[in-house]
């Protein structure tokens, strides 16, 4: 096994468990924590993909950005354990009505997507010729994705301006 | 030999674990990380399929992908706010009616 091989096994490993432990807390803070530790494992996949552009903000956005902004609302709003109406010592899989139905749902569509992956075309190797310059990148953005590029501009001033009015505490006198 | 499938493969199991994320957890940002995975495995789809036609599509569209994610998770993570001032609870089963 080639160390690229290697690399892609541990990555992915740390990525899979992580994610599931995210989804096995019950404490908000521990599932970000986690969830950070899957967006590195990510990030350096994403290496692995000769993509050091997507590698870079991936750990810059999301890890930097997006999982502050998350543990911040957690420290917050300070509600670290999540009340269930039910036995909290049942295993999550076992419990009553949506939980084991969603569960089951989410090990379907992994055997379905690995089945539809399964009847693709044999092996696709990867192409030569791979776009790892942030140049090529940076032209591709603002020559041919260049509308986009501004509607997306536009998307996060309206994301903006709605997380201001949707968190606002509501004035006394009116 | 690491291949696509390899990526696919890997990228749907962790599609899997968002999407029992969102089901199996009672909590409003558990939640939200759940669909963070969710987004994050298509991520990877592109990349992977990026590298494999040599294109640099793939990657500029995980750009667009993390900006509206940045922006779901400002917008959500405001709902939760206002949501928590109103019930003192982060449980998605506390807010079944519309008007309170």
């Amino acid at each position: 096994m080639g160390s690229e091989t290697l690399l892609f096994y541990a990555f992915a490993a740390v990525a899979v468990v992580a994610s599931l432990l995210v989804i096995a807390q019950r404490n908000p803070i521990h599932s970000v924590l986690l969830l950070i530790a899957s967006f590195g494992a990510l990030s350096g996949l994403y290496v692995l993909l000769d993509a050091p552009f997507v590698a870079v903000i991936q750990i810059i956005v999301y890890a930097g950005a997006i999982m502050v902004l998350f543990l911040f609302v957690v420290m917050l709003l300070n509600a670290p354990h999540e009340e269930t109406d039910f036995d909290e010592r049942v295993h999550p899989l076992l419990r009553p009505g949506p939980m084991r139905f969603g569960a089951l749902l989410a090990g379907l569509l992994v055997a379905e997507l690995i089945w539809a992956i399964d009847r693709g075309p044999e092996t696709v190797e990867f192409a030569n010729r791979s776009v790892s310059s942030v140049a090529e990148i940076g032209q591709s953005l603002f020559t041919d994705y260049m509308f986009t590029f501004e509607v997306t501009s536009i998307l996060i001033l309206v994301a903006m301006v709605g997380a201001v009015v949707l968190a606002r505490r509501e004035e006394p006198d009116r | 030999m690491v291949t696509l499938d390899h990526y696919l493969v890997l990228s749907a199991v962790l599609f899997a674990i968002g999407t029992a994320g969102v089901f199996v957890r009672r909590n409003l940002i558990t939640i939200l990380l759940s669909v963070e995975i969710m987004l994050n495995a298509v991520n990877l789809t592109f990349v992977a399929f990026g590298r494999a036609l040599g294109s640099a599509d793939g990657q500029i569209i995980v750009f667009f992908v993390m900006t509206v994610a940045a922006a779901e998770a400002a917008v959500g993570l405001a709902i939760v706010i206002s949501l928590f001032r109103h019930r003192e609870s982060l449980n998605p089963d506390s807010f079944t009616v519309l008007k309170w």
